[in-house]
């Protein structure tokens, strides 16, 4: 006796509640790879989730086993050289005891690790978990509306590249079906009369005669149905749906005077690519605006941007300027605009109040969010002070001090942490 | 038995078999037919079977509840699930090509991807050798209960999602960490446990929840403290030394609350459930494969199988029951499906065609009724004693099996026996111990919970071979630890016979 059951359509995602309570359980382990992961990847470079990587020795379920020492015995297939009483030098490493994981080294090579992937959202997720983007409610007032075109079912007209070929051929069989089922039922019925009478004793040649012409005409009149009608073509349809746009834009300005070395420039970008991967969890097109400045500002590409080197003076006016002149020219009020600026804190003294006044009555009122980190050692000079006074006067303004790389992104989660407020 | 005689009389004109690669659930059932036929033919006894048809995903999902078909959630089956994915996607294992369970009715799980002959050679592996076996060997007999398994499984799921509400999903994964790490210490090894059945742990899991916390209450309760002196005990709790730590646990733990004991009961139960399973593992599957050899094999010579039906099939039963050399890179031990399935079929020969030397050394056996004689293997042995009983010089021989002796205390290991005249016992005495679980896991047990003073509670490992207890038992005692509440330790009797203590929790730091 045996019944079979066909399990397959059953949900085959039995495991997934276990899967994410492994990702809860290990949540830190986790979150530790991805803050690492975030030095290897390009600024925009987001599509890809994120291999992690445990140590097996966190993962390890403690078990009482046995360990080294006493006597063991063992029984092995596949005796081609020894006899009994043998003594054979101990191999260095033991192998083979089935002692288990316990052994594994916390030290050298052989540790196993345990890799998996997580999705982009996963990872995504992870990495800024409990942050937000600041004024976020504002931004989606803000958001124009655009259109996309989107399915909408079968309609009767269109045009002709639009014709859906399996809807017209159910419409082309039902309509043959039902315009010729009276006839072939009477077609049937003629049919079967003719076949008695050919089974029948008598000639009957003349009901025989009447009856095929008849059948013979009923035939024609069904062949003339025809194949494919424009009553039964049907076109798919397609509506205009709204949506809102995430158009936004970032821009990153960078000292790249004499005095930023290029471990400086790693920190900011770093810093960087932690603000493009939190930009794009809200917006689907993300422009990237890279400014660098000494005396004078440049637009640049992402090469240029973190790898060439300038000398001389500081003015930090200069690159604020520029993004304000490019705001002006290609980015209306559509978007939204995020500012990051970066710097070793250098400036020409009588510069940095140019630059709080032109960020305060510029550049601010037109930006969702600007940033400002400064990387140094030393102490803060003048523009870390006129900063000070923008900080405190304006919310969508912050700043913040790294000194070294680990500070990064605990200082990146400090600027868009979740205010318990809600931005109003 | 009617059915093969109608067909012993028609068997002139018989029509072999389809033989296509792809399956259907038609063709699957003229298999199954066949091989019932003969699988009764050899008076193999099963539960009814209830063959499931799966995805390899689904497969993956089986895999990760260590084929439990209903399993509570926990991030170990997670884990194990990653790894199964992970290691599947990159190529490096294939999927089993069946999972059964020990229940009735017996569910087996194919895949959907297995080509017809895999289909066949899964169904007489699994359906009638696995599911016989499950119904004949004592251990199963007496320490499972197939019936019920499958109702108490989805009582655990839904009483840890239950407790998951009430409690908190990090509280219940603490219990069932601490559990996991002592599940092997939790299954009664000599006495038989009690049937489980789902009404009545429905109807007496609240009853028992109150009855148990009183009890410890008032075992604790009744301790006399202030008269007593700090190390003179009153008598000596537990009694006699307890094995099962998890069931000592859930009886008596001071502090544990009730949701938390049930959890311990319900691993427990689960770890009885595959205790018979570990002590079985060659029996078992060298008892399916060789049915679904000789099942085969006799479709086969009854012109019921294709030619290349039986290439396809050999070409893979040759993998299964491949046993690679010491010295290969492929060796991992001995594989228990290439032991069990020549045991079996030695056994077979030694009762059709015994030798002057199977004569000696099996004289009740050799010349007897194969049949009977495998019947009786398989019902009344486990891995350890069939062995000792059952491995002949002829297959020691043919495996080349030796012996080797490795004492920490000497910097060489030792041959201590080769498949020759004087080795054979040896060899076959050693094989056996290998799967011996009191040799394999380790011995511990509770000897003392001091009630009259800081409830701590003692445990004494008792070294086989004066093998040292391994480096994680700091980790599991922390387990232990959060159970009990109240300090953990082990000891070990030192060879002048004092007990030393090599593990304790919370940690001391004092020197030894």
């Amino acid at each position: 006796m045996a019944n079979f059951i066909d399990r397959r359509l059953n949900s085959k995602n039995k495991s997934t509640v276990n899967r994410q309570r492994f990702l809860r359980r290990y949540k830190n382990q986790i979150k530790k790879s991805v803050s690492e992961a975030i030095n290897q990847r390009g600024v925009t470079d987001i599509d890809s989730g994120e291999n992690i990587i445990i140590p097996k020795r966190d993962l390890s379920e403690p078990t009482f086993h046995q360990g080294g020492g006493g006597i063991k015995d063992k029984v092995h297939p596949g005796n081609d050289q020894f006899s009994t009483g043998d003594k054979i030098p101990r191999p260095p490493k033991q192998q083979g005891q089935g002692a288990g994981q316990g052994d594994a080294s916390d030290s050298g090579e052989g540790e196993d690790e345990f890799t998996f992937s997580i999705s982009k959202e996963e990872y995504l997720n992870l990495l800024f978990e409990d942050l937000e983007l600041p004024n976020l409610e504002k931004n989606q007032l803000d958001k124009l509306i655009e259109y996309k075109t989107v399915r909408s079912g079968f309609c009767a007209e269109g045009v002709a590249s639009n014709i859906d070929i399996v809807k017209s051929l159910q419409g082309s069989i039902a309509r043959r079906i039902a315009m010729t089922s009276s006839k072939r039922k009477q077609l049937k019925k003629l049919e079967l009369a003719l076949l008695t009478l050919n089974n029948d004793k008598h000639d009957n040649i003349q009901k025989k005669r009447a009856l095929v012409a008849e059948i013979e005409t009923l035939k024609r009149k069904i062949e003339k149905v025809p194949f494919i009608d424009t009553f039964d073509l049907r076109f798919r349809n397609y509506a205009k749906q709204a949506v809102p746009t995430s158009k936004a834009v970032m821009f990153c300005l960078m000292d790249v005077s004499g005095s930023m070395d290029q471990a400086t420039k790693e920190m900011a970008k770093r810093f960087y690519i932690l603000l493009y991967l939190f930009l794009s969890r809200s917006y689907k097109n993300i422009d990237v605006v890279y400014i660098r400045h000494h005396t004078q500002a440049k637009e640049v590409d992402e090469h240029e941007f973190f790898y060439s080197q300038e000398t001389g003076g500081t003015i930090a006016s200069s690159a604020l300027e520029l993004m304000n002149e490019i705001i002006c020219e290609r980015y209306d009020n559509q978007w939204n605009i995020y500012g990051a600026q970066a710097s070793d804190g250098d400036n020409w003294a009588d510069d940095s109040p140019r630059c709080q006044t032109l960020l305060e009555q510029q550049i601010l009122p037109k930006s969702r969010y600007f940033s400002y980190i400064e990387i140094t050692q030393r102490a803060h000079q003048t523009l870390w002070k006129h900063y000070q006074q923008v900080e405190e006067s304006h919310t969508n303004f912050a700043m913040q001090h790294i000194k070294e790389v680990a500070d990064i992104y605990p200082v990146f989660r400090e600027l868009f942490k979740k205010s318990t407020q809600s931005a109003a | 038995m009617t059915n093969y005689q109608n067909e012993k009389t028609q068997k002139i004109k018989i029509t072999p078999l389809d033989d296509t690669p792809d399956w259907t659930f038609e063709l699957l059932g003229q298999y199954q037919y066949e091989i019932a036929r003969v699988a009764d033919f050899y008076r193999l006894d099963t539960y009814t079977n209830q063959i499931e048809v799966i995805t390899a995903e689904q497969m993956m999902d089986a895999y990760a509840s260590v084929g439990m078909p209903i399993g509570y959630s926990h991030w170990t089956f997670g884990k194990k699930f990653i790894q199964t994915e992970q290691n599947y996607k990159r190529g490096q294992m294939g999927l089993a090509y069946e999972i059964v369970i020990n229940s009735s009715p017996c569910i087996s799980y194919l895949m959907e991807e297995n080509t017809l002959t895999m289909q066949a050679l899964v169904m007489a592996h699994a359906c009638y050798g696995h599911n016989s076996f499950f119904k004949g060997n004592y251990l199963f007999k007496s320490w499972t209960d197939a019936s019920s398994i499958i109702d108490y499984l989805l009582f655990a799921k839904n009483y840890i999602a239950q407790c998951e509400q009430k409690h908190g999903i990090s509280e219940v994964e603490a219990t069932l960490d601490a559990c996991h790490a002592l599940m092997s210490h939790g299954v009664d090894r000599y006495k038989r446990p009690q049937k489980i059945s789902l009404d009545e742990e429905l109807k007496r899991q609240s009853e028992r929840a109150e009855y148990l916390q009183s009890q410890v209450n008032a075992l604790w309760r009744t301790v006399p403290r202030k008269e007593q002196k700090e190390n003179e005990k009153k008598y000596q709790f537990p009694k006699e030394p307890q094995e099962n730590i998890l069931y000592f646990i859930e009886k008596n733990a001071p502090l544990l609350k009730p949701w938390q004991r049930e959890i311990v009961r319900i691993v427990r139960k689960i770890s009885q459930y595959f205790y018979p399973q570990k002590q079985t593992q060659v029996m078992n599957e060298g008892w399916a494969c060789f049915w679904h050899y000789t099942i085969l094999n006799h479709l086969y010579d009854e012109g019921l199988v294709t030619d290349k039906f039986m290439l396809e099939f050999l070409h893979s039963h040759t993998n299964v029951v491949a046993q690679p050399e010491y010295n290969s890179k492929y060796y991992s031990g001995i594989n228990p499906y290439a032991l069990g399935f020549n045991m079996f079929i030695d056994l077979r020969r030694i009762c059709e065609h015994p030798t002057a030397e199977d004569k000696e050394y099996f004289p009740e056996i050799a010349g007897s009724n194969w049949v009977d004689t495998l019947h009786f293997a398989m019902e009344n042995f486990k891995d350890e004693s069939f062995i000792s009983q059952y491995l002949s010089p002829k297959l020691i021989r043919d495996f080349k099996l030796f012996h080797i002796h490795d004492d920490s205390d000497n910097n060489y290991v030792e041959i201590g026996a080769i498949h020759n005249e004087q080795g054979y016992k040896k060899v076959r005495q050693n094989l056996a111990n290998q799967y011996n679980l009191s040799n394999i896991e380790v011995n511990i047990q509770i000897i003392d919970a001091n009630i009259d003073g800081d409830r701590a509670l003692t445990l004494r490992y008792t070294p086989h071979n004066d093998v040292e207890l391994g480096d994680s038992k700091d980790e599991v005692l922390k387990h232990l630890h959060y159970l009990w509440h109240f300090d953990v330790k082990i000891v070990q009797e030192t060879k002048s016979g004092e007990d030393k203590i090599i593990a304790s929790c919370p940690q001391k730091n004092k020197d030894d």
